[in-house]
C-alpha cells in the first residue's frame, strides 16, 4: 500500500483533544503517521497523491458499542455482510456484537464461529461479547475466562437482565478478578413482564401496559450498589429516564467506578413519536417523555453518560406488522448514527466534540480498545463527513438487511463521505 | 324541514369508527340521533329495513363475545346486510396465521363493514390501514369500546334527556377497562363531570390527564352523582396481586343499596354486562328495574349498532 495523504480536512479526534484544520498521513501499513495542523501542503512530498478534503470533517471510525448481527440464526434479518455495508456507509468501523443470537454466544465453540464469520465476511473489525449466563437464563454464568481468552470483549444477555441479586453480585466478584468487562441491560423484569412503551398518559390512552421508568432505576440501583461491594469493570447498556441519570450522577459523586450509555433512539425520539401505534417506535427501553430525553442529553454534556449507541436491531417486516403488543422490539440505525447524532449539534442540545467523543474514544477506553482515535501508530480507521449536506431517511436506500427503521423519512443534516479501515478506502459516497 | 336538511348536510362521518378519541363532536352527536330512530323500530312488530341490502357486513371477533358479537349480528341483519361471523380465535390464529393474513383474506371477498374485536389495543387501527372498506371497533385490548360508550349515552340521554351537566360515576377495574376509557371520552366531550372510583392498584397514575377525578374512596366519589356505571372485576385480577380478595374488593368498592344512598336520589345505576353478583354489585340492586338500566343498556345496543352500521356503511 501507499503512503496516503488527505489535506484539508477539519480534524477531529477528543481522544487528544484535537479539533483544527489539518491534514493526515496513512503510512503504507495503514498505520497513522501523523494527524493535525502539521500535516499540511508545505510538509509532505510535493509528488504524492494527496487527497484534498475540502474542509470536510475527518474522525476517527466510530466504535459502536451495541449492535444485533444476527447471525446465527437470524440471518434474515441480518448477516455480517449486510451488516458491515450498512455500518460502512454510516462510517462506523468497529462494532460490538450482541451475544442473544440463536444459539446465543456462550460458549468457545460459538466464539470462532463468529470470529471467522465476522473476519470473512464483513469489512470491519467485529468486537464479539458472549451472554453473561448461558443461554442467557440469568442462572449460570458463562466461562468469562476461557470465552475472553479466545475474543470475547464484553460480557452482557442482550436485552436480558440479571433480575437475581446474589447471581449478580457473584457475577461481579468473579468478573472484577479476571478484569472483564460486564455490561447490563437495567430493566426489572417484574415490572416490565407484558408491557412495552413507556408508563404514562400515552399508554393509558392506547391501552397499553406501559413500562414504569422504575423497572430501570431499581436495577441500577441495586447493582451500582452490589458494586460498591464488587468493583469489577462495569457498564450501563443503555439508560432511559431522567430518574436513571439521578442515580448514576449520585453514584458517581460517590466515587464508583462505572460507565453507561444511551441509545441514539432515545436522545432523539419521544414516546410522542409513537402516534397510531407505529411499531417502529417500539424499542427497548421505551422511548419516554420528552423530559427524559433532555434529561439524557443533559447527562452526556454533565459527563455522566459515556457513549451513544445506535441499538442497532433488525427485524423483518413479519416481526412488525402485528399489533403493537406483540411487535417485535428494536429499531436499525446503524447507518444513520452519525447524521442522526449530528441532529443534536445542529439543534444546539450538544457541543460537536461532546459527540464524537461518545461514539469514538469513550467507548474505545471503555472496551480498552486501541480504537477510535487519530493517533500515530494507531490504524487508519477514519469516517469523514460532510457536517451540513441535509438528506432524508429513504429506507429503500439503507443497506441493512430489514428496514425498521424509527426515523424513516426523517429529514437529517450531516451525511458521511468516505470511510477507511486499516487505511483502505471501503466506502464512498456517490 | 328545509333547516333538517341543510343541517344533514353538513353532517360527515370519517371512514372507520375506531374509538372514541378519534370522533368529532358532531359525529358523535350525528350516531346518537341516528340511533334514537332506530329504538322505537325495534320496539314494533316489523324490525326489518332494507337500507343495507346487498351490503355484506363481517364480524370479525378475535376474542369471545356474546352480547357485543349478537348485538352488531342481530343490527346488520334488522338493516337487511348480509352478516357473517367469524370466530377467529379457535380457528386460524391457531394454525399461525397472523391478523393482517386473515383481514387480507376477508377483504378479497369484498365486504363493505368488517366489525373487529380483538385482544390487542391497535389491531382495529393495524386493520384498518391494510383493507378497503370500513372498519368498527368492537373492542381492542384495553384501548377503546366505541359503541359501548355510544350506547351507553343513549341509555343515559334517554332517561335523563341530557349528558351535559350530569355527574357520573364509573366504578370499578378502570385499569384494564377500554369500556371504560371510551366513556371517559364520550361523556367528557358531551359535557359531563366524570368521576372514576377504582382501588389503587387498578387506577392509572395518569387518569387526571384523561380529564377526570380519580377516586380510591367509592362513598367519596359517589357522592351527588346521576348515573353510577359498575365496571365488570374480572377474576384475573385476584391471582396478579391487584387485589388481596373478592370480599375485600366488595367491602371496599361493591355497589350496596347503602352506598348507592351517596348518590342523588334518583340516581340510576347501569353495567357493560356481564355482571359479578355480589363481587362489584349487590344483586337486589342490579335487578331493582327502577334504578338499574342494564337492560336497557342491552336494548339500545342494537339501535346505537344499527345505526353505526348505516352511518359508516357507504
Amino acid at each position: 500500500m501507499k503512503e496516503k495523504y488527505f489535506i484539508n480536512a477539519r480534524i477531529i479526534d477528543p481522544s487528544q483533544g484535537i479539533d483544527e484544520i489539518g491534514g493526515l498521513i496513512v503510512d503504507a501499513n495503514g498505520k497513522i503517521k501523523a494527524a493535525g495542523k502539521k500535516v499540511n501542503k508545505e510538509n509532505i512530498p510535493t509528488k504524492s497523491e494527496k487527497i484534498d478534503l475540502k474542509s470536510k470533517v475527518l474522525i476517527p471510525g466510530i466504535v459502536d458499542m451495541k449492535v444485533f448481527v444476527g447471525e446465527p440464526g437470524f440471518e434474515y434479518k441480518e448477516n455480517f455482510r449486510s451488516l458491515s455495508n450498512a455500518a460502512l456507509s454510516g462510517g462506523v468501523t468497529s462494532v460490538v456484537s450482541m451475544p442473544n443470537t440463536s444459539p446465543a454466544i456462550d460458549n468457545v465453540s460459538m466464539v470462532d464461529f463468529i470470529l471467522r464469520r465476522g473476519r470473512d465476511k464483513s469489512g470491519i473489525n467485529i468486537f464479539p461479547a458472549a451472554t453473561l449466563t448461558r443461554n442467557m437464563e440469568g442462572k449460570l454464568m458463562t466461562e468469562f475466562g476461557l470465552l475472553s481468552k479466545k475474543g470475547i470483549i464484553g460480557f452482557t444477555d442482550a436485552t436480558k437482565t440479571i433480575q437475581n441479586s446474589e447471581i449478580m453480585s457473584r457475577i461481579m466478584n468473579y468478573a472484577s478478578d479476571l478484569d472483564v468487562l460486564v455490561m447490563q441491560h437495567p430493566e426489572d423484569q417484574e415490572l416490565s413482564k407484558g408491557r412495552c412503551i413507556s408508563e404514562g398518559e400515552i399508554s393509558t390512552r392506547l391501552g397499553l401496559q406501559g413500562i414504569p421508568d422504575i423497572a430501570e432505576k431499581i436495577i441500577i440501583e441495586r447493582d451500582l450498589s452490589l458494586l460498591g461491594e464488587y468493583p469489577c469493570r462495569y457498564h450501563i447498556s443503555q439508560l432511559s429516564s431522567a430518574k436513571s441519570v439521578e442515580v448514576i450522577k449520585k453514584y458517581k459523586k460517590e466515587g464508583i467506578k462505572f460507565s453507561a450509555g444511551v441509545s441514539i433512539n432515545n436522545l432523539s425520539l419521544n414516546e410522542n413519536d409513537i402516534g397510531d401505534f407505529k411499531t417502529f417506535m417500539k424499542v427497548s427501553p421505551p422511548l419516554r417523555k420528552e423530559d427524559d430525553r433532555k434529561a439524557l442529553i443533559k447527562g452526556i454534556k454533565d459527563g455522566y453518560i459515556d457513549v451513544i449507541v445506535s441499538d442497532h436491531k433488525p427485524e423483518d417486516e413479519e416481526s412488525k406488522r402485528l399489533p403493537f403488543a406483540q411487535a417485535a422490539e428494536g429499531s436499525i440505525g446503524i447507518e444513520t448514527l452519525l447524521s442522526l447524532a449530528l441532529e443534536l449539534y445542529h439543534n444546539q442540545s450538544l457541543p460537536l466534540k461532546k459527540i464524537i467523543e461518545t461514539i469514538t474514544c469513550n467507548p474505545a477506553r471503555i472496551l480498552k480498545i486501541n480504537k477510535g482515535n487519530l493517533k500515530k501508530g494507531s490504524d487508519a480507521d477514519l469516517c469523514i463527513f460532510d457536517l451540513n449536506e441535509p438528506w432524508k431517511v429513504d429506507v429503500s436506500k439503507l443497506k441493512s438487511k430489514s428496514k425498521n427503521a424509527a426515523i424513516e423519512n426523517r429529514k437529517l443534516q450531516g451525511k458521511v463521505l468516505m470511510t477507511y479501515l486499516k487505511g483502505e478506502s471501503v466506502f464512498s459516497l456517490q | 324541514m328545509a333547516v333538517v336538511k341543510k343541517f344533514s348536510a353538513i353532517k360527515k362521518i370519517q371512514k372507520h369508527l375506531l374509538g372514541i378519541q378519534n370522533l368529532s363532536i358532531q359525529e358523535a352527536n350525528h350516531i346518537l340521533d341516528e340511533a334514537k330512530n332506530f329504538i322505537k323500530l325495534n320496539r314494533s312488530a316489523s324490525k326489518k329495513l332494507d337500507l343495507l341490502r346487498g351490503k355484506t357486513q363481517i364480524n370479525l371477533f378475535f376474542e369471545p363475545s356474546t352480547r357485543t358479537q349478537s348485538s352488531f349480528e342481530l343490527a346488520g341483519k334488522r338493516l337487511g346486510a348480509d352478516v357473517m361471523t367469524m370466530n377467529v380465535g379457535n380457528s386460524s390464529l391457531k394454525k399461525g396465521e397472523t391478523i393482517l393474513d386473515t383481514a387480507m383474506s376477508l377483504n378479497a371477498m369484498h365486504p363493505d363493514i368488517i366489525v373487529v374485536r380483538h385482544q390487542d389495543s391497535g389491531a382495529p387501527n393495524l386493520l384498518s390501514q391494510k383493507v378497503n372498506c370500513t372498519v368498527i371497533n368492537a373492542g381492542d385490548g384495553l384501548r377503546e369500546h366505541p359503541t359501548q360508550a355510544l350506547l351507553d349515552a343513549l341509555t343515559i340521554i334517554n332517561r335523563k334527556g341530557k349528558i351535559e351537566g350530569l355527574k357520573i360515576a364509573i366504578c370499578g377495574d378502570i385499569l384494564h377497562s377500554r369500556v371504560a376509557r371510551s366513556n371517559i371520552y364520550l361523556l367528557n366531550m358531551l359535557g359531563a363531570e366524570v368521576n372514576v372510583i377504582a382501588p389503587k392498584t387498578l387506577l392509572p397514575n395518569s387518569i387526571s390527564k384523561l380529564g377526570v377525578k380519580g377516586f380510591t374512596n367509592m362513598r367519596e366519589g359517589l357522592a351527588s352523582c346521576d348515573i353510577v356505571m359498575m365496571l365488570r372485576l374480572q377474576n384475573e385480577r385476584m391471582t396478579g396481586s391487584f387485589l388481596p380478595s373478592k370480599r375485600e374488593y366488595y367491602e371496599y368498592f361493591g355497589l350496596t343499596p347503602d352506598k348507592l344512598k351517596l348518590a342523588k336520589k334518583d340516581a340510576l345505576i347501569m353495567h357493560p354486562g356481564p355482571m359479578n353478583r355480589g363481587v362489584e354489585i349487590d344483586t337486589k340492586l342490579a335487578d331493582d328495574i327502577n334504578v338499574s338500566l342494564v337492560k336497557e343498556q342491552v336494548e339500545l345496543g342494537v339501535a346505537v349498532r344499527m345505526a353505526c352500521l348505516k352511518l359508516y356503511c357507504k
